[in-house]
């Protein structure tokens, strides 16, 4: 897996609150590059700019500490960035020396050059320090001219996007000079470095690589602003990469290719079926390798093809390029005597590309090879097919007398193949060899030694072992497709599971645990999964085994924020003992999947984990989308039901107003027109009319309430025979000549209810049955015990309730409409419902047999059977 | 306009109720004090000595409740609150605080100037009367009788405990707490089922339809009251 990089690290597309990057190039260490930035930061600080100094190393010089005395300096040991106080503390430019160090474990990036990064991306503007050998590019000419490989490499794509590159530079001389006068200190170990010969090498290296800069700015300029220019237009290049070593150079040299070109330039590996025998340093190597071109600028890729040349023609053809760097191991596989090399078939095939080849040493043996199998396997492998051998030869051995010895040879031919088939190739090598050994010696006269009377049989010897040995390489090929097409086969199996159980899962809870569940699968290991909720990164699943600490939450954010993975096997936290992968849709980082596993994971594992977090990562956007949607609708529903309430309202609210107010003003204005029973009469119509208004009123705040969460109960064990009583007493105006029979055993319970608000619920379903049923009929009121719950149950003999609306007549506003129906607002049944479900209880409605509706109230008893004991 | 009538002070921020009870009151011979915050009523009753104090919950300043205790601290004038009905711990706390009666808005006229009444008789009554009645049921303190219709009612000990608790209080509200303090002493905080199991036992064996009472009424969420006139 390549680490995509930033698009916001290339100069183009620079946004325009990132930090200016100043770059002070030398050839060497001495030649006074901390000298030059510290007094540039100075006269910057003289011109009111907020300069801070971290890790710059003075070598102990009077001069520099002068310089850099004058500034604010964060932390001067010259190890370390405090990114996290730089971040905090904001200053306008930060001087940082020394670029290519390589920070010291536990800090948060391996690189300093990442820190740097992260400052830029932050805003601040940023001078430091370089030397050309640390260049990424150069890296291989420098191991050539110097003799040294230089380890701490900043990539190229750093060096292309800085605003300002400033080569510091003197003379070889006037540096051997002040070496000589101990004016710098050369590390120890590196006096070899400084030898006359390398300093002019790198020297002009340096000047080259400036020089090159100012020449693609040029470029750039000339380009961005329509100037048409002598440059060849759509040079494309394909570097061909493999696991050997060599490939490496291969993609610096295609770099420098490319830059001088200004080509467009890709990095092409080719899965062929020997992509299985690979061992895992190979595939460490080749993901490296691939890793680098992506640095180096290369668009990284991967193709599965049975010919390496046949895939590459067809790619580069496919992608119009016209230069292709292959490479050319000097001794050459037998193989490639008849057939030819790589870049053989290359040149053959390619008219019109120009392939360069470059030649390196051979790999060292046997580091291509997988070496997994123990040792102890394969001699028993090597014995199987001896005894192969001679199982053929036992069964020959009768037959020799009547069948003519080419014939028997036949009967070797069945062992070789079995042993290709079953044992592998080296040992159907060595199953041929045997057949041809053990032929001759039984088979053909005379008898039991090598000698041969015919010169024929040296015919069939030779046919014999070629047979053989093609078999064996036909066989093992096939193998070896075979166990690629089960790896392949299962890694997609495990895809498909994923994606299956993905499409099921219905909200953003089931996603994230399917992903933690499946990727805990394939690792062994714990996982989690961190999703942005509200602005902020929350804990959303994480598996058992998964410990939740402060530092993962950090380095989860920052995965988040950076949309960069981190931990084990990355650039950034890479001694942090979990992978972090950001979920990444085309948009948006939506989440972070971190994941501890037992093993290291591997590059097969990585991979399939990377393939886990974007298929995640869609996951999560189509669950964010639908409940975006449900969200939508659900205002929709809303609005409506709004726009029906306030209707509903003003219609009910504005009715007894009206009697009210129509009383009112009749009695102030035409008393004497009045007589007493009238009076009477208006009065108490405008009571009744308050009461109702203030019933009204009562349940709209109730619903309110109820709707907002805000609705409190308070329970305390009560009887419901006081609850009837009460509710009896306070609807005794209106119960009239109504005759209510009460039925409520005197052993029961006491129930843990909320009175006031249940006795609501009673006078509700109470007032129902008043309204609804012929005020001859009676009304029954009955409480019994069922199981652990306590029944309330008011039961009327009125019309009933249409069968259809026995669900639906404790929504909000819903009324059983029907010519002669008084009227109401709708939301009593409502109401009741609500505060009957935050009692733990239910409510419902049936028809009764004989006629009528009856409501049920069932209300938990939990923890009353300590209030059933007597004083 | 009633000058030797009963004191009433009025606090109340709602200027129309203020206005709507100083009518009524002063047709029925109270004279009539107003405040519009507690601190005003409360100077206002140490300046006026009002008979009775009507007292809303829901005060700018110091609330209700607050101006009960601070009252108390020096008063025994019988205090009755106004509260809307989704403040039941509120009342609680003021007839805790020593509240006597409460009166949930809205009210009728004829519910108030029967409570106002009560609590006049509650102050006027002799400290210990020695016989009540109420209706058809007679509460003889001193003889530990209890008659119903001339015959004899049998309670428990607790059972009169609780009637006398009532009675000494009589039309009065009588929160849970205060009931169980009163009767059962102290650690009994959370006894209900008692409360309750003894409520229940005396209207079976006082009421005249014990499913519907109608001496012994429960205050929801709040407590009980006996009632003292028919």
């Amino acid at each position: 897996m390549s680490e995509p990089i930033s698009k916001a690290h290339t100069k183009d597309a620079k946004p325009p609150d990132r930090g200016r990057l100043t770059i002070f190039l030398g050839y060497a260490c001495g030649v006074g590059k901390t000298r030059a930035m510290l007094d540039r930061a100075r006269q910057q600080q003289a011109g009111g700019v907020d300069v801070m100094a971290v890790a710059v190393d003075t070598h102990g010089q009077a001069e520099t500490v002068a310089l850099l005395a004058a500034l604010e300096v964060l932390q001067a040991d010259g190890t370390d960035i405090p990114l996290d106080g730089l971040l905090a503390r904001r200053p306008d430019l930060t001087l940082v020396d020394e670029l290519a160090r390589t920070n010291p474990p536990g800090a948060r990036h391996p690189r300093r050059y990442q820190d740097v990064l992260e400052l830029l991306d932050a805003g601040i503007d940023i001078y430091t320090t370089l030397n050309i050998q640390h260049l990424e590019s150069l890296n291989d000419v420098i191991a050539q001219i110097t003799g040294t490989v230089v380890r701490e490499t900043v990539p190229d794509h750093l060096f292309d996007a800085a605003d300002v590159v400033e080569l510091v530079d003197i003379s070889v001389d006037e540096l051997l000079q002040r070496l000589a006068a101990g004016k710098v200190k050369v590390p120890a170990g590196s006096e070899d470095f400084f030898r006359r010969g390398n300093l002019t090498a790198l020297r002009e290296l340096a000047l080259r690589r400036t020089a090159e800069r100012v020449d693609e700015q040029m470029r750039a300029y000339m380009q961005s602003h329509g100037i048409v220019g002598p440059w060849p237009a759509g040079e494309r290049l394909l570097v061909c990469v493999g696991p050997s070593p060599l490939s490496e150079r291969l993609v610096r040299t295609a770099r420098r290719l490319a830059t001088r070109l200004d080509a467009e330039w890709f990095a092409l590996y080719v899965e062929t079926p020997a992509h299985a025998r690979l061992s895992e340093a190979a595939r460490d190597r080749l993901a490296h390798t691939l890793r680098l071109a992506e640095e180096l600028g290369a668009k990284s890729m991967t193709l599965p093809g049975r010919s390496i040349a046949d895939t590459v023609t067809d790619f580069a053809e496919r992608k119009n390029i016209s230069k292709i760097v292959v490479g050319q191991p000097l001794s050459r596989r037998w193989s490639a005597l008849w057939r030819g090399s790589i870049a053989d078939q290359l040149i053959h095939r390619s008219q019109e590309i120009d392939v360069y080849v470059i030649s390196s040493a051979p790999p060292a043996r046997g580091t291509g090879r997988q070496q997994a199998r123990p040792a102890r396997a394969r001699w028993r492998r090597f014995l199987q097919s001896a005894t192969l051998v001679a199982t053929a030869t036992i069964i020959g051995l009768p037959l020799r007398p009547f069948i003519e010895p080419t014939n028997l040879v036949m009967l070797y031919l069945v062992a070789v193949v079995i042993a290709a088939l079953r044992l592998g190739h080296t040992p159907a090598i060595l199953a041929s060899l045997l057949s041809v050994i053990a032929f001759d010696l039984i088979f053909v006269p005379p008898f039991y030694t090598f000698v041969v009377a015919d010169a024929q049989y040296l015919l069939t010897f030779g046919g014999l072992l070629g047979v053989g040995l093609l078999i064996s390489n036909l066989a093992a090929h096939a193998r070896e497709q075979a166990r690629a097409a089960q790896r392949r086969e299962l890694q997609t199996a495990v895809l498909y599971e994923l994606s299956r159980d993905l499409a099921v899962a219905s909200d953003l809870a089931g996603v994230a645990g399917v992903v933690v569940n499946h990727t805990e699968q394939i690792l062994e290991g714990a996982a989690a999964v961190l999703l942005e909720e509200e602005g902020t990164l929350v804990w959303h699943s994480a598996g058992r085994g998964f410990r939740r600490s402060d530092e993962a939450y950090a380095a989860a954010r920052w995965v988040y924020e950076h949309g960069r993975p981190a931990g084990q096997g990355t650039d950034t936290l890479a001694d942090a003992g979990n992978l972090y992968l950001p979920l990444e849709t085309a948009q948006d980082v939506v989440g972070v999947l971190a994941v501890t596993a037992e093993r290291e994971i591997d590059g097969e594992r990585r991979r399939l984990l990377d393939s886990f977090a974007s298929q995640a990562a869609l996951a999560i956007e189509r669950s964010r989308l639908a409940d975006a949607a449900r969200r939508a609708r659900l205002l929709q529903e809303t609005e409506k039901l709004q726009s029906a309430l306030l209707n509903s309202i003003s219609h009910d609210l504005r009715t007894p107003l009206a009697t009210i107010t129509g009383t009112l003003t009749s009695l102030r204005d035409d008393r004497a027109l009045l007589d007493e029973a009238a009076q009477r009469e208006l009065l108490d119509t405008a009571y009744e009319e308050a009461t109702r208004l203030n019933r009204l009123v009562g349940n709209l705040l109730d619903m309110t309430r109820l709707e907002a969460g805000a609705m409190r109960i308070t329970t305390a064990p009560a009887s419901v025979e006081d609850l009837v009583g009460v509710v009896l007493n306070r609807l005794s105006p209106y119960l009239g000549e109504r005759a209510v029979s009460v039925s409520i055993p005197h052993d029961l319970p006491l129930v843990p209810i909320d009175f006031v608000l249940m006795a609501e619920v009673l006078a509700n379903l109470l007032e129902n049955a008043l309204k609804y049923a012929p005020p001859a009929n009676p009304v029954e009121i009955g409480a019994y015990l069922a199981g652990d719950v306590l029944c309330l149950e008011v039961a009327d003999r009125g019309p009933g309730i249409p069968p259809d609306a026995l669900e639906r007549i404790f929504d909000k506003f819903y009324r059983v409409t029907a010519p002669g129906m008084p009227p109401g607002i709708g939301l009593g049944l409502s109401i009741s419902k609500g505060i009957v479900e935050a009692h733990g209880g239910r409510i419902w409605a049936r028809n009764r047999e004989e006629g009528g509706a009856a409501f049920t109230v069932s209300l938990p008893l939990a923890d009353s059977d300590t209030y059933h004991t007597e004083a | 306009m009633g000058d030797n009538g009963p004191r009433i002070l009025i606090i109340d921020d709602e200027r129309a109720i203020r206005r709507f009870l100083r009518t009524i009151l002063q047709a029925h011979q109270y004279q009539v004090f107003e405040a519009a915050t507690g601190e005003e009523g409360l100077a206002l009753s140490a300046q006026q000595r009002p008979d009775i104090v009507i007292l809303d919950l829901g005060l700018p300043g110091i609330d209700g409740i607050e101006v009960t205790r601070r009252l108390r601290e020096w008063s025994q004038v019988p205090i009755i609150i106004l509260s809307v009905r989704e403040r039941e711990t509120d009342k609680i706390a003021a007839l805790d605080a020593g509240a006597d009666d409460y009166l949930t808005k809205p009210f009728g006229a004829g519910e108030l100037l029967a409570r106002l009444r009560a609590a006049l008789r509650r102050v006027a009554r002799p400290a210990q009367e020695p016989v009540f009645t109420l209706g058809d049921l007679s509460v003889d303190l001193t003889r530990r009788l209890v008659t119903r219709d001339e015959e004899e009612v049998q309670l428990t000990p607790t059972e009169y405990d609780l009637l006398r608790a009532l009675v000494s209080n009589a039309g009065k509200v009588v929160t849970h707490a205060q009931l169980l303090q009163e009767v059962w002493g102290e650690g009994y905080d959370d006894a209900f089922h008692l409360l309750h199991v003894n409520i229940s036992n005396l209207r079976r064996k006082l009421e005249p339809e014990p499913s519907r009472p109608c001496y012994l009424i429960t205050e929801p969420g709040v407590g009980y009251r006996l009632r003292d006139e028919a």
